[in-house]
């Protein structure tokens, strides 16, 4: 058995419990493989950007940058005007933190303060589901029921595509995603916490509303942030919803259509030339788009840092 | 596989074998464990101070003191369980049979298949029973053919006495078994590579006195074939079934502020329960510190 | 007499107290019935979109369901050869690119994290990286794709074609796959890998033999998860090119080149595509509410799928 590894000459030795070379090296091949694996992402990091700066560079050196501040965004035609895109962007994303920062935080508050173990099990699997929801669905749903039922009836807005009807559509979509980390938070909150606060006497609410939210404050930051990122983000229901096709002139009315910065990606990659246009036009997709992530970069690492102090806390 | 073996003592045949080996050239050959001066950091914090002590063959060495005082990491060094957490560093002479097992050529893995371990809490893979015997002989490619592995089940088994208890059921999932029963059956596996040295780390503190009693039973009856050293926190335990025993204290180090486990005294079992050499001591055994 | 009086003033008393208590808590049942709706609004939202979409594409789905299956893009919403073939074989193809490119890169990673990695500066950064992988705008992924498969590599992937669009979502969903395997790996108790080292198992074999299967629903969940994200993505497909599917082709399932050359099309952007045609030809709402009915039928069996199983070990493992 393993004495054979025992060499009678020189008795028991250090020889007898070196590892056997050909294990040794399997061994640190899977290790090296598996090492190889994680530094993909390293890798996709790096393609990321260089992709975006490769491009958004040319569009930065060789644009006029009078075009880049005009009446609007008609890349075709060479006019850039960025203040369109990031103005729709910023409605929509507020509008949809109106929607889903209320019901998210609420349906957080009940399933990880108020409801049953039973209820939990059955009411949280569906936000669930409607988190698993693909965008394009939410897109179809923002134009063709959410505008001509809330928009048109409630605001009296088009029954069409708006920015409105976009950011209720966004908002939906990012509630389960305010919910899920939100109630993360609080479930973290440790009970001992909530008991000294009833055991002083503090009603539920109190308990909820003083003790259990401000010790979870972290968390619900991180949630915001993340949605807001998300929102910022999303392309497929404003594109669907947002009221715009291809251009749009600058708006800051959210019942009119206009181009979030991501609506106006896609809508420049849609066309039938797709996206060999005039000049810069191919390289303007490239400029929004590393504006998107340096923003949704920048919210992300922030997010981040609130979910680690929640860690660190408990 | 050289030799052929019988059914009667298969461990008697490799012993005699390995004796005479192991003493050929001017060793002994009965002292299994030479620490000198082991010290073992995890990062910046000490947990030992300067430990030394010598194991020897077919005795059950006890380590014992009150929690915190390095006696789990001492043992954990045996076998390079300590490799495990990144931050551990171990220093000082650790000899096994005349080889320092931390020599940089040294193989952790191999080291850990003749020095076995059972652990504080039983830890039986979510497997059958068979195949939690079966794991160690397998990944150590110990039998070739099945009739052998089933040999090697039947012999663990027997050896840590549950044989009876579980020969109908060897398909059924480890997790059903009582708690003793897990334990005992986590001393068969470690039996089942058929190593040199059990470490056995506070292997009763999960278990109600008659499941411990059982264990206690059967160290004293594997002994005669293996080399036990075992972490208690129960001062009977190891005055019942310990030929030595060590003990260990947690020592306040003034100029870092930091307690770090400190090896008091070792001896013969009788010597440090009846007259200890070392004050400490003798307030730990007579209960008046702890 | 007097004795009864006194406990009977004091029972009144306390029975006062408690109801006062109770009025003076209408507003914590306010509080937490305001919660319940907030809830319930989003579960009936759900419930409104599930039933908006079936009853618009009630006519396509009952009317013609197998031709439906079998048909393709068409120029006008009345052709009865109008379906999702197209669509279904783009997005057979993309989930089976996830699968063999995102599983086990993701997984391999995630190991190599939680088994391998010193938890240094270097392994830190990594994990940083990964979550910030998960936090890009999908449509980021579709610039990467453009820039890279499309024009750079388009020589070897085909411009845009099938495998461009597969390799993207690869990686878009390769975050998700790494982030879920790694908490299921996490989750193994310290135990069992003991246990395996203690009988002379090297690393490997600890990990094959212990880790993996123990982690294994973990994974499987997070694999499925990632599986529905992918199908469902639309935004990085628009930018590397699944863009017009031609008119009435009809490739076979495996028929990889006139898959690419017919320019391929996938379920979540004929949905896309079909939505912007409803607006000269209003018929064409219905059959996108169709491909959503039959994308969604994928994506809710495939997370309800992880949902349960998740669940079902979870409970199991106490």
């Amino acid at each position: 058995m393993s004495d054979t590894r025992v060499d009678p000459a020189k008795g028991f030795s250090v020889e007898s419990l070196t590892a056997n070379p050909r294990q040794a090296r399997k061994e640190r091949l899977i290790r090296d493989s598996l090492g190889a694996t994680a530094l993909v992402s390293v890798l996709i990091s790096g393609l990321i950007i260089w992709s975006l700066f490769s491009e958004a560079w040319t569009f930065m050196v060789e644009v006029d940058w009078g075009s880049v501040w005009d009446i609007g965004w008609f890349p075709r035609r060479g006019i850039y005007d960025i203040k369109t895109l990031i103005v729709a962007s910023l409605i929509v994303t507020g509008i949809a933190m109106i929607v889903a920062g209320p019901l998210g935080l609420g349906a957080a508050i009940y399933l990880s303060e108020y409801a049953r173990p039973g209820v939990r099990r059955t009411l949280k699997p569906i936000l669930e589901i409607l988190a698993g929801i693909p965008s394009v669905v939410l897109g179809f749903f923002a134009l063709e029921w959410i505008a001509p039922n809330v928009v048109k009836t409630l605001f009296g807005g088009p029954a069409a595509g708006s920015l409105l009807a976009a950011g209720i559509g966004v908002g939906v979509l990012v509630v389960p995603l305010v919910a899920s980390i939100s109630e993360d938070a609080m479930k973290a909150v440790p009970m001992s916490l909530r008991e000294a606060s009833s055991g002083l006497g503090a009603r539920k609410i109190t308990t909820t509303i003083r003790v259990v939210l401000p010790a979870a404050v972290s968390g619900l930051m991180a949630a915001f942030i993340v949605a807001v990122s998300r929102a910022l983000g999303e392309t497929m229901v404003v594109f669907m919803a947002g009221g715009a096709a291809q251009t749009a002139v600058y708006t800051h009315d959210p019942l009119d259509g206009s181009l979030p910065l991501t609506a106006g990606m896609t809508s420049l990659a849609r066309g039938t030339d797709s996206v060999v246009g005039e000049g810069l036009t191919f390289q303007s997709l490239f400029f929004v788009g590393l504006m998107l992530f340096v923003v949704t970069f920048a919210l992300n690492v922030a997010a981040d840092r609130f979910v680690h102090r929640v860690r660190e806390q408990y | 596989m050289e030799q052929a073996e019988p059914e009667a003592s298969p461990r008697l045949g490799l012993y005699i074998d390995r004796t005479m080996q192991a003493a050929a050239p001017g060793t002994i050959g009965d002292t299994v464990f030479e620490v000198e001066d082991l010290n073992v950091y995890y990062g910046d914090f000490r947990a030992v101070q300067d430990a030394t002590l010598t194991v020897y063959k077919h005795e059950i060495t006890a380590m014992i003191g009150p929690s915190g005082c390095g006696k789990t990491t001492v043992l954990r060094c045996f076998n390079r369980m300590n490799d495990l957490i990144p931050i551990a560093r171990v220093e000082g002479r650790l000899d096994f049979q005349n080889v320092p097992i931390y020599h940089p050529r040294v193989d952790p893995v191999e080291v850990r298949r003749r020095i076995g371990m059972v652990f504080q809490k039983p830890n039986p893979f979510p497997k059958s029973i068979y195949d939690n015997i079966a794991f160690g002989p397998r990944v150590c490619g110990m039998a070739k053919k099945k009739s052998e592995l089933d040999g090697i089940v039947e012999r663990s088994l027997n050896r840590a006495a549950l044989w009876d208890e579980v020969k109908d059921r060897l398909k059924d999932s480890a997790l059903g078994l009582s708690g003793g029963q897990q334990q005992r059956l986590c001393i068969a596996r470690a039996i089942a590579v058929d190593p040199d040295v059990l470490l056995m780390d506070e292997p009763c503190s999960a278990l109600d006195p008659i499941a411990t009693a059982r264990i206690e039973d059967l160290m004293q009856e594997i002994k005669n074939d293996y080399t036990i050293v075992i972490v208690t926190h129960n001062m009977q335990q190891a005055a019942r079934i310990s030929n030595r025993t060590a003990f260990f204290t947690a020592q306040l180090d003034s100029t870092t502020d930091q307690r770090c486990g400190l090896l008091v005294e070792y001896d013969r079992t009788e010597t440090i329960f009846s007259n200890p050499s070392d004050e400490r001591t003798e307030n730990y055994v007579t209960g008046r510190f702890g | 007499m007097a004795k009864a009086r006194l406990i009977g003033d004091r029972t009144n008393k306390m029975m006062v107290q408690a109801m006062e208590r109770r009025a003076a808590d209408v507003r914590g049942r306010v509080f937490q019935i305001t919660l319940l709706v907030t809830l319930l609004i989003s579960l009936f939202i759900l419930g409104v979109l599930i039933v908006d979409v079936v009853v618009d594409a009630w006519g396509v789905l009952t009317g013609r369901p197998g031709g439906f299956l079998s048909g393709t893009m068409r120029s006008l919403s009345g052709d009865p050869k109008l379906g999702v073939q197209q669509a279904l074989v783009g997005t057979f193809w993309i989930a089976v690119f996830v699968a063999v490119l995102a599983f086990p890169i993701g997984i391999g990673a995630a190991i190599w994290l939680e088994e391998y990695a010193l938890k240094n500066r270097f392994t830190r950064f990594i994990e940083l990286n990964i979550r910030n992988l998960a936090g890009v705008p999908s449509i980021v992924y579709g610039l990467l794709g453009l820039f890279l498969f499309v024009n750079s590599l388009g020589g070897l992937t085909g411009g845009k074609s099938i495998a461009s669009a597969g390799i993207t979502l690869a990686i878009l969903v390769l975050p998700i796959v790494i982030i879920t395997a790694q908490e299921a790996i996490r989750a193994v108790p310290q135990g069992l890998k003991e246990g395996a080292y203690g009988v002379g198992a090297t690393k490997w074999t600890m990990i094959r033999s212990q880790v993996l299967p123990y982690a294994a629903p973990g994974i499987f969940t997070g694999t499925l998860l990632s599986m529905s994200r992918g199908i469902g993505e639309a935004a990085p497909l628009l930018l590397v090119g699944a863009v017009s599917g031609r008119l009435g082709s009809n490739p076979g399932f495996f028929d990889f080149s006139a898959i690419n050359a017919e320019a391929f099309m996938a379920m979540p952007v004929i949905i896309v595509e079909w939505v912007q045609n409803s607006g000269r030809d209003p018929g064409f709402a219905e059959a996108a509410a169709a491909a959503i009915v039959v994308l969604l039928v994928f994506v809710i069996l495939i997370n309800a799928a992880a949902i349960f199983l998740r669940n079902h070990f979870e409970k199991k493992r106490g």
